[in-house]
Order: C-alpha cells, then sequence, then structure tokens
C-alpha cells in the first residue's frame, strides 16, 4: 500500500491532462470529422478482405468489361471486367499500408538521425545536415520517383521510395527539437548525474519530443498516400493484380478507358482524397490540442 | 547585397555536389551493367564493351564520379537510349511549355489564393473564411493528376469549351521563335494562335495550381491574421482610416513576406506536379518527358530530367531568399 501512494497524485495528473487534451480535442469541428473519417477508413482497410463483394485478384467478368453501376457491380466495372467496388476497397487497404510502413521507415530513419544531429552536432550534425539538405532539394515526387526507377515497380520500391521522401522532414523536426532540448535544466541535470547519451536521448530527450513528431507523422500519411497513388498513376506503384488507387487510375490513363467510362477513376481518386482529408484533419487537430499556444 | 548572394551561390556548392553524387548514384545503383541498361535490352556484347571503354565503366567509381561531375558542368548529360538526341538538347527545347504552364499555374493560385487569403483572414470565423478554408484543404488533399482528369472530362469532353490536349490546336499556325508560345503569339502579333494557346494552357494551369493555389490561400490568411493583430494596425485604425486602407496599404505589405517565400517553396511543388500533370494534357514538356523515359526505362531521360528539375528547384529558392532584402528593408544581410 506504502508504495502505491506516491503513484497516484501523478496518474490523476496525468489522467487529468490526457482528459484536457481530449477536451480540447473534441472541441473542434474538423478534428472531429478527420477522427471519424480515419476511424472508419481503417475499419474499411482491415475488413477488406471478409466482407468485399468479389476477388479483385481473381474474379473478372469479361462479358462485362468497362459496365457503369448496377445493382450486380455498384460501382461499375474495370477493363479487365473486376468489380470496381471491390478494386478499391482492396485499394483502400494496400495504399493505407503504403504509407503506414513509408512513414513508419521515414520516422524511424528520420528520427534517429535527428537525435543523433542534434545530440552529438559536429561532424555528426554537418554530414546529417548535408544529407538533408539535398533530399529536401529534390521535389518530393521527383526524389520518389528516382528512387523507385533504381528499385523498379513494385510495392516494396514504393514504400522504400515514399519512406526515403519522408526522412528529412523527421530528421529536421527531430534535430531542431533536440537542439532546444539538450540545453534545458532538466537534460543538464540528468547529464551531470553522469547519464550515458544512449540513456538522455531514448529516455529523456524522445519522450519530450514525441507530440511534435506523432503530429508530424499523421499528416505525413497524407502526403505520403499522395505520393505512392502519384508513383502508381507513374506506372512506379504495385503491380497488377495488386490493386493500389494509383494504380488503378494509370490503368484506366494508359488503357484510354478514363473519359469514356469515368466511373472507373472517379471513385479510386476519391478515396485517395477521403484518406489524405482524413490524416489532414486529424494532424491538424493533434496539432492544435497538443500545441500549448493553443490551449492559452 | 552582392556578398550576401556569393556567399549563398558558395553555400550552394555542397547542396549541388550531393545532387550530382546522388544523381550519378542512379544510374550505378539500377540492377545491371550501367552500359547495358544505357544501350537497352537490344545491345550487342561489341556494343557493350565498347560502351564501356568509351564511359570509362570500367574505372573506379571516384574517377566515373568525377568525370561525369566534369560532363555535368559541360551541360553533357548523354544522350535518350530511344531518340539518340542529347539529353540537353531535349530539355532546351522542352523548358520553355513546363515554364509556360508553372508560371500560368502559379498566376492562377496567387490571383486566387492572396485575395481569398485576405477575405479569410478581414472575415475570420464567418462563411467566407469557412468555405475558403474547406476548400484549400480539400485542394492539398486531391491527386492533382486525377483533378485534371475530371477537369478533362467535365470541360473537354461533357461541355466541349476547351481543348483537352496538347498546347496548339490542329490547323492552327505559330512559328516558334522563343519557346513560350505566348510571347511568341504575341510576338508576331497572332491574335489567333494566343487565344488558341490561352485556350490550351487554362486546364492544366488549373490543374498544376491547385495545391499552390490551396496553401497560398492558407499562407496569405495566417500571416494577415499575425499582422492585423499588431499595435501599429491598432493605432492605423485609431486614427480613424478606412478599414480598406489599413489593409490595403498597412497590413497587406507585411503579410506578403511569407507569401514570397511559399511561391518558392510551391514551385517545386507546381514542377513536381508537372510531372504527373504534362501526361493527362498531353502537353510537351519536361514532366511527360521523364514519364516517357519511366515507361520506356530510358534511363538518362529520368536522370537528365531529375537533375534539371533539382537544379532549377534549389535556384529558385535561392532567388526566393535574395528578393527578400527588396521586399524587407529591415532584413539585414551580414
Amino acid at each position: 500500500m506504502e508504495s502505491l501512494e506516491p503513484v497516484a497524485p501523478f496518474s490523476v495528473a496525468r489522467e487529468s491532462s490526457f482528459k484536457k487534451l481530449q477536451k480540447q480535442f473534441l472541441r473542434s469541428i474538423s478534428a472531429r470529422i478527420g477522427l471519424i473519417l480515419t476511424v472508419v477508413i481503417v475499419l474499411l482497410a482491415i475488413l477488406a478482405p471478409i466482407l468485399r463483394p468479389f476477388d479483385p485478384a481473381t474474379a473478372r467478368d469479361f462479358a462485362a468489361r468497362l459496365s457503369p453501376p448496377s445493382w450486380e457491380h455498384w460501382l461499375g466495372t474495370d477493363g479487365l471486367g473486376r468489380d470496381m467496388l471491390s478494386l478499391v476497397w482492396y485499394g483502400i487497404r494496400i495504399s493505407l499500408l503504403i504509407s503506414l510502413v513509408s512513414v513508419g521507415l521515414g520516422l524511424i530513419i528520420g528520427t534517429l538521425l535527428g537525435l543523433v544531429a542534434g545530440y552529438f552536432r559536429g561532424w555528426w550534425e554537418t554530414v546529417i545536415s548535408w544529407l538533408t539538405d539535398i533530399l529536401l532539394a529534390f521535389p518530393s515526387i521527383l526524389l520518389a520517383i528516382a528512387v523507385a526507377t533504381v528499385m523498379g515497380a513494385g510495392l516494396r520500391s514504393v514504400m522504400l521510395a515514399v519512406g526515403v521522401v519522408q526522412i528529412p522532414i523527421f530528421i529536421r523536426l527531430t534535430r531542431s527539437m533536440v537542439l532546444s532540448l539538450r540545453e534545458q535544466g532538466f537534460i543538464q541535470t540528468v547529464r551531470a548525474f553522469g547519464a550515458k547519451p544512449g540513456r538522455i536521448i531514448f529516455l529523456h530527450i524522445l519522450p519530450a519530443s514525441l507530440a511534435p513528431l506523432v503530429v508530424q507523422a499523421t499528416l505525413s500519411i497524407g502526403t505520403a498516400t499522395l505520393e505512392a497513388a502519384g508513383l502508381g498513376f507513374l506506372g512506379l506503384g504495385a503491380k497488377p493484380p495488386t490493386p493500389e488507387l494509383g494504380t488503378m487510375l494509370s490503368d484506366a490513363f494508359t488503357n484510354g478507358y478514363a473519359l469514356s467510362a469515368p466511373w472507373t477513376i472517379l471513385m479510386p481518386g476519391l478515396m485517395i482524397t477521403l484518406i489524405v482529408l482524413a490524416f489532414n484533419l486529424l494532424g491538424d487537430g493533434l496539432r492544435d490540442s497538443l500545441d500549448p499556444r493553443a490551449n492559452r | 547585397m552582392l556578398r550576401y548572394i556569393a556567399r549563398r551561390l558558395l553555400d550552394l556548392l555542397p547542396v549541388l555536389l550531393g545532387i550530382s553524387l546522388l544523381v550519378f548514384l542512379f544510374l550505378q545503383l539500377i540492377p545491371g551493367n550501367p552500359a547495358v541498361v544505357l544501350l537497352g535490352p537490344r545491345a550487342t556484347p561489341d556494343q557493350i564493351a565498347a560502351l564501356q571503354e568509351q564511359l570509362g565503366l570500367n574505372r573506379p567509381l571516384p574517377l566515373q564520379y568525377l568525370s561525369f561531375l566534369g560532363k555535368l558542368i559541360r551541360f553533357d548529360l548523354g544522350r535518350s537510349i530511344i531518340s539518340g538526341i542529347p539529353i540537353t538538347q531535349e530539355l532546351a527545347t522542352r523548358w520553355p511549355a513546363t515554364f509556360e504552364l508553372s508560371v500560368a499555374a502559379m498566376l492562377f493560385a496567387l490571383i486566387l489564393g492572396v485575395p481569398a487569403g485576405i477575405l479569410a483572414a478581414v472575415k475570420k470565423n464567418g462563411w467566407i473564411d469557412n468555405l475558403a478554408m474547406s476548400s484549400s484543404l480539400l485542394g492539398v488533399s486531391m491527386p492533382v493528376y486525377w483533378l485534371g482528369l475530371l477537369l478533362v472530362y467535365l470541360f473537354a469532353v461533357h461541355l466541349r469549351w476547351l481543348p483537352p490536349s496538347g498546347r496548339l490546336g490542329v490547323g492552327v499556325s505559330l512559328q516558334p521563335i522563343t519557346g513560350f508560345y505566348i510571347l511568341d503569339s504575341l510576338l508576331q502579333l497572332n491574335f489567333p494562335a494566343f487565344l488558341d494557346v490561352i485556350a490550351h494552357l487554362l486546364l492544366p494551369a488549373i490543374t498544376v495550381g491547385t495545391i499552390p493555389l490551396a496553401i497560398i490561400a492558407r499562407i496569405t490568411r495566417s500571416a494577415m491574421l499575425e499582422v492585423l493583430s499588431q499595435d501599429y494596425i491598432r493605432t492605423a485604425r485609431a486614427k480613424g482610416l478606412l478599414e480598406r486602407w489599413v489593409i490595403s496599404k498597412h497590413a497587406l505589405k507585411n503579410a506578403l513576406l511569407p507569401v514570397v517565400t511559399i511561391i518558392g517553396l510551391q514551385f517545386g511543388t507546381l514542377l513536381g506536379g508537372a510531372i504527373l500533370t504534362e501526361t493527362i494534357f498531353s502537353w510537351p514538356g519536361i514532366g511527360a518527358w521523364i514519364y516517357e523515359g519511366i515507361l520506356a526505362r530510358d534511363y538518362p531521360v529520368v536522370q537528365g530530367g531529375v537533375v534539371f528539375v533539382a537544379i532549377v528547384f534549389v535556384l529558385i529558392n535561392l532567388l526566393v531568399d535574395v528578393s527578400y532584402a527588396f521586399l524587407d528593408p529591415r532584413i539585414q544581410y551580414k
């Protein structure tokens, strides 16, 4: 019992600050819309293999190629006679998977490099900052195109290409936070007690930097979705028959039926827009509630 | 000022070197022998051996990089595998099309984005603000090439108001002088061609300009809100100045500085957007050329396009940095 006593006020304080954060977040209508949209999109992605009406990879009805929306095919069919609803539904899953993996990749590598550059400074900082400047010197889609061209088309290649584009963003963000945190009293105290750099970085600096990183990661899922779909559109995305939203638009465009059968482009594009919109709204909402200036 | 520009150019050197290194590695990292990559799959062993010798591919990598760098400085980026035309020659012919499209898109974004941002800030939390900000959020969330396809479907296929693709209609004659068709048609006082060029430019410019428009509107709004809350604005209002005067003469000038930064940064988005958009509109610029290069596995084309766009992007950002001095005399360059 004795050991529990000092913990209680701390957990109450944490709970109340979480509740405050929650209240702050839910106060904004756009944040609420973003949250609902994100939850729906994630649920659709998870449930795709169970609930989709047809198998997008194998179910082909060549006789019903490019048929408009009907009772059997709610969103019509594509040039290979595949059900558009199933394709788009699965496409959400693939697009979201690409975005999550690539942002995860960018977040992990970028944060680690940013921590090293900001904490150790010197040569580490010079080299890492140089690398960041070079990566940022390319318009993001161009960098992704270069990486994907080298790797060849495919799901893994898209994830890596989009991930590489995210790395400099996280390096910059983490480095700037470490630079301000390392001079603060609590870090200097821990250092004075003889804590090793690894311990200081991962137990003290990283947790203090988490909020902006979470916000950036959420916003990055939106941009990653756009970039991945862009690569898909350029023919550098997932290989058929993997249904990816950008590749669907590319198929409709390159095979010349995008304008004669507009249902083949309407829903894939709309779904990309909704995914990006959802994560942008969620990210904006998180930033507003986590930003101390917004709480004043 | 000149010293500042010189220093910024010197600062750029490591970045430009880095870009060249990355672009050099591009060909090296593609699986397979670079000579085979350059000659294409139908190359004979003799041709491969000859090209390896000619390009010095048997030499160590650092030496190969130095030779690549030397060629890059002399604007020698090799030749297209498919057409055999030198890359720099293709870049020179295609650049005006991309530049014209980018400028038109930026004008579209500025003409609509800045007033929308100002109005949203002045009518903060009103319906204009909500409409402007919701539209801008939608604008940044949309894939540009999808928007392009929808615009073509609506305005070219369905309503038949505007042409679906190309830079110039069939039967319209225009002698290229500068490669910038608007300028060329004006120089030749060829008004039918001028109107035709504008009609062809509209849809691609709206498509490419949508994301910059959305971002410019957001940045203008937040910069205006920041300026409008400052003391000197309160003083101006207290003097009894008309609100219109306060906004146009006092607030706008100071609010425009972040907008200029964004214009520079958005040129990257424009060029990136152009790669995806030119394809849809069969716009004969660098974007469509890179796309063709990707489809045909014409790696020197992709490499040349990437290095060119990256260098242009870096130089535009330098131009933006330098333009601050003219816009804001408070900034001191030391």
